[in-house]
Parts: C-alpha cells; sequence; structure tokens
C-alpha cells in the first residue's frame, strides 16, 4: 500500500514540484529584472558570460591553496554524485522507463563503487569542514544542514538499495529522493541551476569592463 | 544623523534585481570567499567572511522574495530584518570592506559579492547606518564640491606653482578642446606632482586639452557611501561640464574609485550614455606611446614593482597599459605573485581610509601587502591611485619599512623625451 504510494503518486508529485518549483524559481530571479547599462562596453558581455560560465570550474590560485580542501572534497562529491545519478544502472532503468524513453549506458559495477565511494569522501569532508570551519560554522544555516542530511540519506540508503534484492530499501531510497525532490526548489540546492545565471551575470558584467573574470 | 530604519528597508529592498536574486539563490556557504579576502585572511576573524558582510540584505531578500523565509516569519520562527542588524552590521559592511573585488573574482559560484556591498551600502545609507567619515565627506563633496573641502581657489593655487615649475601655461575652460582633465583632491592637496606630470607630457605630446572650473574633481564619496542621489550630484557635475566644453573625452586621474564612478556608474546614475568618452590617464599613456606621440628617454634599473589599484584594474579593466608604460621607462619591473586582476587591495579602498574609526584594522590588514613587498624584495612599489599611494605610505611608516612608493604618470614624466614629435 505505502510501496504502492511512494512509487506512484507521490513521486509524480515529488518530480512535479520539483519542475514546477524550479521553473518558478528560475521566473522569479529573471523577473526581478536588471537595468539596462548605458556605460560604453570594452567587449561584449555575452562572449564573457560564457567564458566564467566555464571558467569557474576551475579555482584561481588563493583558493586553490588556502581552500583546497573545499575544492578538492567539492569535486570529489559533485563529480561523484553525478556519475550515480545519471550513470548507475538502476537509475538509468529508472529514468528510460519513467521521463526519458531511452536510456544509455551505465557504469560498470566497479565504477559504481569508486564513484560512490568518492562522493561520499566529499560529502562527509564538506559535512566535517562545514561544523568545523569557524567560517562555514559562522555561515551555515539549517537549510544547509537539510540539504547535506538529506542528500546523505539519499545516497545511503540508494547503496544500500542496490542489490535491488530488498524492495523496502529501493521504497525507502525513492522515498527519500522524492522528499528531496519537494525540498530543492526552496532550498539553497537550487545553486544547481542558479549557478549557471550567477556566473554568467558576474561573467558579462566584468567583459563589459575588459576584465576576464 | 538621523536614523530612518523604514526607509532604508525600502531602498534595500529596491536594490533587489535579478543578479542579487541569482546570487542569493546561488550560495551554498562554502566560505572560499573568506580566503580572498584580506580583512580575513590578516585576522583569522570569521566575521569578515565577504558573504557575511551580506547577510543583513540575505535576509531582506529572504524575508521578501523566497518561501520559507516567509513562511518561517508567518510561523513565527524567524525574525524578520531588524535595526539593529544595521547597527550591528554596519562595522561590516564599512570598515571591512573596500569593494575591491578580490571575492567576486574566486566564488565557485559566480557571485559577485562586490556588486552586492555597493548595494547593500545603498539601504545602510539610506537607514542611516554609515560611518561619520563618510557623511563629512560626501557632505563636504556635496557641498564645497570636494571631499576633502578643496576648492576652485586651491586648485588654482596648486596651477599656479605648476605653472612657475613647468613654464607652460595650464588651460582653464578651453571649449573645444579634445580631453577635459579630472583631478582627485588627493592630487591637488598632497600630489601636485601629479598634474605637473600631466602637464609636461601633454605639452610633449602636443595634446588639446583643458580643465574646467566647474567640474575638476574626480572623486565620488557618494559611491562609497552608497547614495545614488549624491553619486548621481557629484557625476552630474562632470558631465554638464564636459558636455558644455564640448570634449570629446574625459580622463579619469591617478583615482581608483573615481573610474568607477565616471566610467562604469555615471552613464547609468544618470540614466543615459554621455556625450563624450571617458578614458583613463594611463590608457590614454598608452595610447599615445603606441601613436608615437609620446617618446621616452633612458629606464630606471632600480628594481621596482607595480601595485594594482583594485577599481583602475580588477573593478576597471586597465590591465595592460600600467604595465606597457613600465616597461618602457624601467629595466628592474617585477611583478608581485598576485598581481593584475588578483592583486591584493592596500586596504584603503571604498572609502575605508576616510573612515577614520577603520584605521587600526586597516593598518592591520596591511601587513598582507607588506608580505607581498617584502617577498619580492623591492623598495620602490609604483601606483596609479593617489588612496592607495597614502595608504600605502601610511602603512609603511607604521610597519617601519623602507620602501617608496611613487606615481606612474609622475615616474613617466621623469624619463619623458621633451622633443616627442607630434603626429600629422
Amino acid at each position: 500500500m505505502i510501496g504502492e504510494l511512494i512509487d506512484g503518486p507521490l513521486w509524480y508529485f515529488a518530480f512535479g514540484v520539483f519542475v514546477l518549483g524550479v521553473i518558478y524559481r528560475i521566473i522569479s530571479i529573471l523577473r526581478a529584472g536588471l537595468k539596462k547599462d548605458f556605460s560604453r562596453p570594452r567587449a561584449e558581455g555575452s562572449a564573457g558570460a560564457l567564458r566564467t560560465l566555464f571558467s569557474r570550474f576551475i579555482p584561481r590560485r588563493d583558493v586553490a591553496t588556502r581552500g583546497r580542501l573545499t575544492v578538492i572534497a567539492g569535486y570529489l562529491f559533485h563529480l561523484g554524485l553525478f556519475a550515480l545519478l545519471i550513470f548507475a544502472q538502476p537509475h538509468v532503468t529508472f529514468f528510460s522507463e519513467r521521463i526519458t524513453g531511452f536510456s544509455w549506458p551505465a557504469l560498470p559495477y566497479w565504477a559504481f563503487i569508486v564513484s560512490a565511494e568518492l562522493a561520499f569522501i566529499g560529502l562527509l569532508l564538506l559535512w566535517l569542514h562545514r561544523v568545523l570551519h569557524p567560517v562555514t560554522r559562522l555561515l551555515s544555516s539549517i537549510d544547509d544542514y537539510v540539504g547535506i542530511g538529506l542528500v546523505f540519506l539519499v545516497m545511503l540508503t540508494g547503496c544500500l538499495a542496490l542489490a535491488q534484492a530488498f524492495e523496502p530499501l529501493r521504497l525507502l531510497h525513492l522515498f527519500l529522493a522524492e522528499l528531496l525532490l519537494i525540498y530543492f526548489p526552496f532550498s539553497n540546492l537550487m545553486h544547481a541551476f542558479t549557478f549557471a545565471f550567477s556566473r554568467a551575470y558576474t561573467g558579462a558584467t566584468m567583459a563589459r569592463k575588459g576584465v576576464n573574470a | 544623523m538621523s536614523y530612518n530604519f523604514a526607509k532604508g528597508i525600502e531602498v534595500l529592498d529596491q536594490q533587489i534585481d535579478s543578479r542579487i536574486e541569482a546570487y542569493f539563490s546561488s550560495c551554498v556557504h562554502c566560505g572560499l570567499c573568506a580566503e580572498a579576502c584580506l580583512f580575513y585572511t590578516e585576522t583569522s576573524d570569521p566575521r569578515y567572511t565577504p558573504i557575511y558582510k551580506l547577510e543583513p540584505m540575505r535576509r531582506l531578500w529572504r524575508e521578501k522574495h523566497t518561501f520559507w523565509g516567509k513562511f518561517l516569519i508567518k510561523m513565527g520562527l524567524s525574525q524578520p530584518l531588524k535595526e539593529q542588524d544595521f547597527a550591528d552590521w554596519e562595522t561590516l559592511v564599512y570598515d571591512s570592506c573596500t569593494m575591491c573585488g578580490r571575492c567576486s573574482m574566486v566564488c565557485p559560484v559566480g557571485i559577485d559579492i562586490t556588486y552586492m556591498i555597493r548595494k547593500e551600502r545603498e539601504g545602510f545609507s539610506a537607514a542611516g547606518y554609515t560611518p561619520v567619515g563618510l557623511q563629512e565627506a560626501t557632505k563636504r563633496a556635496l557641498t564645497i564640491g570636494s571631499p576633502m573641502g578643496v576648492t576652485l581657489k586651491t586648485l588654482k593655487a596648486a596651477l599656479v606653482h605648476v605653472e612657475k615649475s613647468t613654464g607652460l601655461k595650464i588651460p582653464l575652460d578651453q571649449s573645444g578642446a579634445d580631453y577635459m582633465a579630472l583631478f582627485s583632491s588627493m592630487e591637488v592637496v598632497n600630489f601636485p606632482e601629479y598634474i605637473e606630470s600631466v602637464a609636461r607630457i601633454f605639452a610633449a605630446a602636443n595634446v588639446s586639452w583643458t580643465i574646467s572650473s566647474e567640474a575638476f574633481e574626480a572623486t565620488n564619496s557618494g559611491i562609497q557611501i552608497g547614495s545614488h542621489d549624491a553619486a548621481k550630484e557629484i557625476v552630474s557635475r562632470v558631465v554638464i561640464a564636459a558636455e558644455a566644453l564640448g570634449v570629446k573625452y574625459v580622463i579619469s586621474p591617478e583615482c581608483g574609485h573615481a573610474y568607477t564612478a565616471i566610467r562604469w556608474e555615471g552613464p547609468n546614475l544618470i540614466g543615459r550614455a554621455y556625450k563624450f568618452e571617458v578614458i583613463h590617464i594611463l590608457e590614454l599613456l598608452d595610447q599615445l606611446q603606441k601613436e608615437g606621440r609620446l617618446q621616452f628617454t633612458g629606464k630606471t634599473d632600480t628594481p621596482l614593482t607595480f601595485h594594482d589599484p583594485c577599481q583602475i584594474v580588477r573593478r576597471g579593466g586597465v590591465i595592460e597599459s600600467p604595465r606597457t608604460l613600465l616597461d618602457s621607462v624601467s629595466s628592474g619591473f617585477v611583478e608581485m605573485t598576485d598581481h593584475g586582476s588578483m592583486n591584493w587591495c592596500c586596504g584603503g579602498g571604498g572609502g575605508v581610509s576616510a573612515n577614520e574609526r577603520a584605521e587600526d584594522l586597516r593598518l592591520k590588514v596591511f601587513d598582507r601587502k607588506k608580505q607581498q613587498i617584502e617577498s619580492l624584495g623591492v623598495t620602490t612599489m609604483v601606483t596609479s591611485c593617489a588612496n592607495c599611494r597614502i595608504v600605502l605610505e601610511e602603512g609603511i611608516e607604521d610597519r617601519e619599512m623602507d620602501v617608496e612608493v611613487i606615481g606612474l604618470t609622475e615616474l613617466l614624466a621623469e624619463y619623458l623625451m621633451d622633443n616627442s614629435t607630434p603626429a600629422a
């Protein structure tokens, strides 16, 4: 009964909240508007927007040295998570059946394990850093901890459910993922989408001034 | 100064545009911006983390523009922004941020924190939570015409000296000149050598220029304190004078924030494009040299380095010109580890040097510049901002260092070939 709910209506509800919520958030950002810039540009903003969108994947010296733990942990977590989310065999099957209608090659089992380990190491390091470092401890809000907690639980139950032999574990994983989807648009997990806007805005403004941001 | 909390909230909310919404939506509180900020690196005080200085604005954004913010306040689980927050954050917003823009260069999600500090100051200024030093400077700029109280009489007195030492006639209010030069109060009062150098270089390069008696002040306290109205009034004076004289270009002097004010913010403050172009003095000198109108003779072999003024280089885009120019008069020019668009601020930009309350902190964070200079082992530092120069000199004196600071335009004038032939 609960299983059917999680596998059926709740999934559609969560997915709907996620999609509509993300669209709503992006529209609100765009609707806030930008004033026209009358200053004479040195270069086109659009090229700078595109450049900064990609160049910020590579950390500048300060951040790469003084902040290397955050950078390394951040990369481990994000790369591991994306590999799992998009290329784990059960996910490929799930997405192709429920969303896309087509499938793609999945990770072999060993690569799944490696990705999961990297993602867990990254996430735990980021969490420890958040709790222990004075700067992140001061900055962090309940939102940051809820986000980390939910992602951690989703990843944990996902790994436990990998064998797919024990249906309740798969349902628990799906249920937590649904909670995450519902929570997503209201939280700073939104950075997964809005980072592109932020980088582009900054890149464009700075490019107009002739600075490669 | 009277306080007006409601006005502060209203103005702060008006600043929230698409950029700010995207920025706050993207921040994951990673804390990396702290590593780029000299106020944090030199004190290890987490309150100096750049994004933390934006807490009042972030709270207002959350309370007015997000679901959770509205929900939690309605449920009584979260407090709306209070007047006490303005009081508590005032020193973070004004004393511990020079708007140098280093944090904006390193944020992994691309947040332009400096842009938001500039906007947050609008709210603080409207609410009346601003440092006395900046209030007075802005008042003097609006009433007398200069934050340091420099009047036309003061300028004329300085020009008499310049004319005497150069033997040149300084053009005043000449309609139809190509260029109209602006100066910062600091240059008129502390570094008149700059005016002298400009006069000699322009005579040698045969530049048609003038100074306006109506608008010769380049600085703009309005953009430092965060008052759109004051900033607009100060910029308008220059625009009116330049358009009345019919000049093709206005020259921004060796002053960082003046360049940001007149070059980048000015047209937006007045709501239209100018009928002239703004050029930084270093861009102009670089251009004159490339055209062959400006030639130098000899080079100094003294080992020296260049301190990049944040608003001219990182936030202004004049990155290569100072280097090209320095190379033509110096054989001992070496770069600091972090230079160009990632240079470290002198510690006194963004109005910090006009804010007496911030002096101890400013001198403390000078340690960063001290390390940079000492690791390079040079004893001569060239710069192109009168404010950086005075802040650097104060830091050097405070730390009992043996380092000389010189203005780039003056250095160039020393090696000027007087018989430069004007281009046809």
